[in-house]
C-alpha cells in the first residue's frame, strides 16, 4: 500500500483571497514579519500496489480530477505503508 | 423547441429554469436527470444554478463527470443551444466546454442581489434580442463568480467577441468584469447571472426572457431554413 500526501494550491499568478484576507489578519495581530498566505488543500489518499506506476496514476488523478490546471498546482509525496 | 434541464445531486434552480421555459416563454421543458444518456430529443440544453455534488473539491468539479455530460458535449459538437447559469457556467468550465476557472470571490462572501450588465455581444444565438451595449438588470447569488483565465486566453476571447456579458460595477473580482462567456462556435454560453430568475416585472426585471427569447428566435430561423 502507498500513503500518498496531496497539496493542492493556487498557482503563483493566480491571486488568493483567502490567503490575502489571512495575512491581513495577521498583520493586524502584530506579525507584520509575515509576508504571504497562500491557503491550499491537503488530501490523503492510500493506493494499494497494482502493476500500473504509481506516479503516473498520481499525476493522472491530479490532473483529471484532483486539482484544475488553469489555476491550481499540486505537488505530492509517497510513502509506502507495510500492511500488518 | 424542446428544452432539456438537467438536474444534479445539489441542483437548486432547476425549478426556477423550468417555470422561466414552460410559464414565461411557453416553450417545451422536461427535467432530465445526471444519469440519462441521451439527450437527443431535445433541441437545447440548460445547465441550472445550484451546488451539485455539495462544490466539493471545487464547483462542478463533480458533475463534470456525470454520465449525462458526454451527452451534454455531444449536443454542443452538434451546435445545439447550451445555456450554464451559475453553477451550470462552473460546470461547463470544468468540463472545457469553456476556457478558464473560477476563483472565490474576491470579497470571500456570497453575494446575492441584482447587478445591472452590459450586453458585450447580441450578435449570438442568446442575445439577438438585446440591443449591443444594452444595459440589462439581472440577480446574481454566488460565493464563486471571480472568473479567471490567462493571458493568451483572454486575448482570444476578446478577438473573438465571445465576452457576451459584463458587469456595470464588478461584484465579485472577476477579470476584466466578465460576467458571461460563449464558445468560438457560438452555441455554447455560461454566465452567473441568473436569466430564469428575471423574467417577470413581479420579480424585480424581466430582463431575463429575451436571452431565452432569443434561443427560441435564432432556432426558428435556423430550422425554417433547414426545413
Amino acid at each position: 500500500m502507498y500513503k500518498v500526501k496531496i497539496f493542492v494550491t493556487l498557482r503563483e499568478s493566480v491571486l488568493d483571497p483567502q490567503g490575502k484576507a489571512v495575512t491581513q489578519s495577521l498583520h493586524s495581530l502584530n506579525y507584520p514579519e509575515v509576508a504571504d498566505v497562500r491557503i491550499g488543500k491537503y488530501m490523503e489518499l492510500t493506493i494499494e500496489k497494482s502493476e500500473r506506476d504509481i506516479d503516473k496514476v498520481i499525476n493522472e488523478i491530479c490532473s483529471k480530477l484532483l486539482a484544475n490546471p488553469v489555476i491550481e498546482d499540486y505537488r505530492y509525496e509517497v510513502e509506502e505503508s507495510v500492511v500488518q | 423547441m424542446r428544452f432539456a434541464v438537467i438536474v444534479f445531486p445539489g441542483s437548486n434552480c432547476d425549478v426556477d429554469m423550468y417555470h422561466a421555459i414552460q410559464d414565461e416563454l411557453g416553450e417545451e421543458v422536461e427535467y432530465v436527470w445526471h444519469d440519462t444518456d441521451n439527450l437527443d430529443e431535445y433541441d437545447g440544453i440548460l445547465l441550472p444554478g445550484g451546488f451539485s455534488y455539495g462544490d466539493y473539491l471545487r464547483t462542478g468539479a463533480i458533475a463534470r463527470f456525470s454520465n449525462v455530460m458526454k451527452e451534454v458535449i455531444k449536443a454542443a459538437n452538434e451546435g445545439k443551444p447550451v445555456l450554464g447559469v451559475c453553477n451550470g457556467f462552473q460546470i461547463l468550465l470544468e468540463a472545457g466546454l469553456l476556457p478558464g476557472a473560477m476563483r472565490r470571490n474576491e470579497s470571500l462572501s456570497f453575494i446575492c442581489k441584482p447587478v445591472e450588465l452590459i450586453v458585450e455581444n447580441n450578435k449570438t444565438m442568446f442575445t439577438g434580442e438585446y440591443q449591443q451595449g444594452q444595459s440589462i438588470t439581472i440577480p446574481i447569488a454566488h460565493g464563486e463568480g471571480n472568473y479567471y483565465c490567462d493571458e493568451k486566453t483572454l486575448a482570444q476571447l476578446k478577438a473573438n467577441n465571445q465576452i457576451v456579458f459584463s458587469y456595470k460595477q464588478n461584484p465579485n473580482g472577476s477579470l476584466e468584469d466578465i460576467a458571461g462567456i460563449i464558445n468560438e462556435q457560438g452555441n455554447v454560453l455560461g454566465m452567473m447571472p441568473h436569466p430564469e430568475r428575471a423574467v417577470d416585472e413581479l420579480l424585480g426585471s424581466a430582463d431575463g426572457l429575451k436571452l431565452f427569447q432569443s434561443i427560441v428566435k435564432a432556432w426558428r430561423e435556423s430550422h425554417v431554413v433547414n426545413a
